[in-house]
């Protein structure tokens, strides 16, 4: 039983592109058919394998497992592993790939070969994203994931999608590249970047700062935090609407899931030491995007803007630093993956029909569609918070570990949630209730394809919502190591604090702003 | 006996003397049987042929270091390897311009020949250890670069770009040959190891007049910024195979002495020359980047580009470091990679026989050539540095030298550029995969599959098995130190 199942879940939708690529010939009726089908079997197979990882993972443990090391390059190993943190997304993407994939199955008919490999390389990159035990290879999979995103948005999206895609692709690059910067700095200081390794290696103190923020200018952009979110609403409304579900359930999440991997553990002191201004950002982004998101026309700007406010939870919580905080804010992505997934998909199922996003379109759809509108209920609700739904437990858990840490934050924070039911219900009021508008007299409700995509979604929602055991469980380890070392790393500079002030003489990094140069001839 | 050692001693440099015999004698043979085009067709055919053999030669060369012809002439790793980078550069160009040659109506036996010439002042470039070695090289590299960008005689644009390059040309060999004598002046020697000795605690100001002059003189034969104003009219005006090998081959040699009188020559004054390289370098990245945003031209774009990676290669020269000259070598391999991959693409834009150059021209190739557009989208990604492909880890070994020299602000600076470059990279991806098709091209020869094939796995699959080229590229750059 010793096969590389974290790396067969990883390639094996690569695989299946690689098979659509060269077994697919043409872009007839019977290809599309192909590539369809063997697009679906990859991610399907890729599934059931991943949930076996779920059956084999030891909750008990704090420690990456799965763990493969193969030599790679001088500066990277190709290391991969799962721990209780990482684990939950990697399931929530192969979860989500095959029903991306459904929903794409009649929508898509140009290109379809493209489309499909586009999608399996990305999941390929994505699972990576949260498995690489690496720095540089995490890197690499996050960067990567660019180029297929950027083609799925700019071939098969909407009027704006060029503006869009570019965006897209621009401002997450910028923001990565700094943390590139900060990852070789991060070699040169603890001589590897392998991830465990870092994790127990204490940066100095004038080091981390810099490294945190430039890990900030990554992650805030692609979660995306208030004011740097501009690039998801323009990406969303124009991607196709497998292309926003899977930006807004798993490429968002690399955001959040880079903080609690990185940033949190990696840079403690300067993590405490910035969680005001993250703390700021966050209870802006709540307020601010739920009220923009209370003026939209656009369907999808709307569930985009309420990302965006959902994502400030999650680094309100994170960064919160307590137990309830960090788990509620795993729990929080995993929940609006699910669920903000969910909403796309209910938007595109419209959108396939009707061709149109504007809400005012839209109105009366329970009298034609009585299915889709309790589909559609479940999902805005579970958006709203409401006690019985994955969104609740999130949100809830995140304010509890904010309000132990900073209460005024965590008040401020809570009028989001009544933000967030306006604008929800509000939507949903448009567009369900009401009169039934003459265009839509012809609209047909969900057909079977569509009830296979939304029925595990459904159920996963409110079983998460009453039941949000397992995958806390899953984490609680993780996360509660995470914790500990947190503290003891933040409570050190009391102690310690000659230990640390020796580094900052001994490295640049300490000074109050980088050299230009630095000579390197001692002979001067 | 004694004359058998002194051949035994020359074995170091059999490549250069087999490729200059071979040159030679390519020569004659085509004044005397080249009369018709097929013929020329076949000389420069072998003339690819001899660059293979000379890199087989090269390969199958003693290891560890020679200084022959009184230290004047090194051949170690750094050498070894610069040399195979600028063979491959050089055969890949000729096989790029073969068809088009002959479908130009220009397939001149001359045109090989002035290649394998200048591929052999390439190698005595990158084997100079001393000012009187470099000047050759240099010139010898340079003469036949003058002639076949005129090449296409009755084109008034190639015979003003040829012009252009050669007055320029001339220009700063003049003021490098004057840096030259100054820094003989001052140190009273022309080799790179006296030059380090006499300069091992500092310099005066006169010498660093001599360096800043051979610098201009480095920085014109690899168009950094801000003696970069020839290249977008010599590679827009010179028939594209042309410029084809002015983007990979000359750019190898010029960096490879740039990196080595540098580093071998001045490691006392470090300080001095980092300084002039920071700045060149983060010029050429921000120029390179912003200039091409406006191209529509997409030889100019590529000048643009090329200029813009110049700047990027100098960060790995910046720091100074072994890690530094590793990044470079990394990087110059890369680059030439992709280079010749997108200009096989170039070579490949052709409607009704003739060759078009708008980038415009490319829109829709997703759909009219999927394997050509697949191929250009991935060697763009690569040329904007974006991970898992070559051009990424071009920009990471460089940057991570940056990085450890200390040198944040040009770091990041270059980061920066490199964002500001993917926009244009992007928007060739665009104009291939989201515009509306026009026109197909004409079938891509075979030739030009092959090097665009090549070069298109090389850049793929880089990041599955980088070992070889990052680890010869280790064990060059420590020759140096």
């Amino acid at each position: 039983m010793n096969w590389p199942i974290l790396s067969v879940v990883t390639f094996l939708p690569l695989l299946g592109a690689l098979l659509v690529m060269f077994l697919v010939r043409g872009n007839e009726g019977l290809a599309k058919g192909t590539a369809r089908w063997i697009a679906l079997w990859s991610t399907l197979v890729t599934f059931a394998i991943s949930l076996v990882m779920v059956w084999r993972f030891d909750p008990t443990s704090a420690e990456f497992q799965f763990a493969e090391k193969y030599n790679w390059l001088g500066v990277a190993s190709y290391h991969m592993g799962v721990d209780g943190i990482s684990l939950p997304f990697v399931i929530l993407t192969t979860a989500l790939m095959p029903l991306c994939i459904l929903a794409s199955w009649t929508v898509i008919q140009k290109r379809v070969k493209e489309y499909m490999i586009a999608f399996l390389v990305l999941e390929t990159l994505m699972v990576g994203t949260f498995a690489a035990l690496y720095l540089v290879l995490f890197y690499l999979f996050f960067e990567g994931g660019l180029i297929p995103m950027f083609l799925i948005i700019g071939v098969w999206g909407g009027p704006r999608r060029v503006y869009a895609s570019f965006k897209f692709f621009l401002y997450t690059l910028l923001g990565s590249v700094l943390m590139l910067l900060a990852i070789m700095a991060m070699y040169w200081d603890a001589g590897t970047t392998d991830i465990p390794a870092l994790l127990r290696h204490g940066f100095p103190l004038g080091m981390q700062k810099w490294a945190w923020l430039a890990f900030f200018a990554s992650f805030a952009v692609k979660m995306p935090m208030w004011p740097v979110h501009t690039w998801l609403p323009d990406a969303h409304v124009e991607a196709p609407t497998a292309g926003s579900v899977i930006l807004a359930a798993i490429l968002l999440k690399m955001g959040g899931y880079g903080f609690i991997r990185f940033s949190l553990p990696m840079f403690p002191v300067a993590s405490h030491d910035f969680a005001p201004l993250i703390f700021t950002l966050s209870v802006v982004a709540i307020i601010y995007t739920s009220l923009v998101a209370l003026m939209q026309e656009d369907v999808k700007k709307l569930i985009a803007y309420s990302s965006v406010a959902h994502m400030g939870f999650v680094t309100m919580g994170i960064f919160a630093a307590t137990t309830q905080g960090v788990a509620g804010g795993i729990f929080q992505m995993i929940s609006h993956g699910i669920v903000s997934g969910a909403l796309f998909l209910c938007v595109g199922v419209v959108y396939d029909r009707m061709h149109t996003r504007e809400i005012a379109a839209y109105g009366g759809l329970v009298n034609r569609m009585p299915l889709y509108a309790v589909v559609f209920m479940v999902f805005t609700l579970a958006n709203v918070g409401l006690p019985g739904t994955s969104g609740f437990v999130g949100e809830f858990l995140s304010l509890i570990g904010t309000f132990k840490n900073n209460v005024a934050v965590a008040t401020i924070a809570t009028f989001g949630v009544i933000l967030s039911a306006a604008y929800a219900l509000w939507l949903y009021r448009k567009m369900i209730f009401g009169t039934l508008k003459p265009s839509m007299a012809a609209i047909k409700d969900l057909g079977w394809r569509e009830v296979v995509i939304f029925a595990p979604l459904v159920v996963l929602t409110i079983l998460f919502g009453v039941a949000p055991k397992p995958v806390l469980d899953m984490s609680a380890a993780s996360v509660a190591q995470l914790l500990d070392n947190y503290q003891h790393a933040i409570a050190a500079p009391k102690t310690a604090a000659p230990a640390h002030d020796a580094d900052k003489v001994t490295l640049d990094f300490g000074r109050d702003h980088a050299p230009l140069i630095i000579p390197v001839s001692a002979a001067r | 006996m004694n004359q058998l050692m002194q051949i035994n001693g020359l074995l170091p440099v059999l490549p250069e003397i087999v490729l200059g015999s071979g040159a030679m004698l390519l020569l004659m043979v085509g004044v005397g049987i080249a009369q018709t085009e097929r013929s020329s067709a076949i000389v420069n055919g072998w003339c690819i042929a001899l660059l293979v053999l000379v890199a087989v030669l090269l390969l199958s060369m003693p290891p560890g270091r020679h200084a022959m012809f009184g230290g004047s002439f090194v051949v170690d790793d750094y050498a070894r390897f610069l040399k195979l980078l600028t063979l491959i550069g050089s055969s890949g160009t000729l096989m790029l311009s073969l068809n088009y040659l002959t479908r130009a109506k220009q397939q001149k036996f001359e045109f090989g020949v002035l290649v394998l010439l200048s591929t052999l002042g390439m190698m005595m470039l990158i084997s100079a250890a001393d000012l009187i070695a470099l000047y050759l090289g240099l010139e010898l590299m340079s003469l036949p670069l003058y002639v076949v960008a005129a090449s296409d005689r009755d084109n008034v644009r190639s015979t003003e770009a040829g012009l252009k390059y050669f007055v320029l040309g001339a220009l700063s060999s003049g003021m490098l040959l004057y840096g030259a004598s100054l820094i003989y002046g001052f140190t009273g020697t022309i080799e790179f190891a006296g030059i380090a000795k006499a300069t091992a605690h500092g310099a005066g100001i006169g010498l660093i007049f001599g360096l800043v002059f051979l610098f201009v003189g480095f920085c014109f034969k690899i168009s950094a910024v801000p003696f970069h104003m020839w290249t977008p009219d010599v590679y827009e005006g010179a028939p594209t195979p042309v410029t084809a090998f002015f983007a990979s081959a000359p750019k190898v040699a010029g960096i490879a002495i740039f990196v080595r009188a540098t580093v071998v020559a001045f490691p006392g004054i470090t300080h001095e020359w980092q300084q002039i390289v920071v700045f060149v370098s983060i010029a050429s990245m921000v120029l390179g980047a912003f200039a091409a945003i406006g191209q529509r031209n997409i030889k100019r774009l590529m000048a643009y580009s090329s200029i813009g990676h110049m700047g990027f290669a100098l960060v790995g020269l910046a720091a100074g470091t072994p890690e530094g000259v590793q990044g470079v070598l990394v990087y110059m391999s890369i680059y030439v990679a992709m280079t010749l991959g997108t200009f096989a693409v170039i070579l490949s834009m052709r409607r009704d026989g003739i060759l078009v150059e708008n980038i415009s021209d490319l829109a829709g190739l997703a759909r009219t050539h999927p394997a050509m557009a697949f191929f250009l989208a991935m060697l763009l990604f690569s040329l904007a540095g974006i991970p898992p492909l070559a051009g990424f880890f071009a920009k990471f070994y460089v940057f991570l030298a940056a990085i450890k020299a200390g040198l944040y602000v040009l770091a990041v600076i270059g980061v920066l550029a490199s964002v500001v470059g993917a926009y244009y990279y992007l928007s060739i991806v665009k104009i291939m995969y989201f515009d509306e098709p026009v026109r197909g091209f004409e079938s891509m020869p075979g030739l030009l599959r092959l090097v665009l094939g090549v070069s298109g796995l090389t850049v793929m699959l880089f990041f599955a098995y980088p070992a070889p080229i990052v680890d010869a590229a280790t064990v060059a750059a420590k020759s140096l130190f």
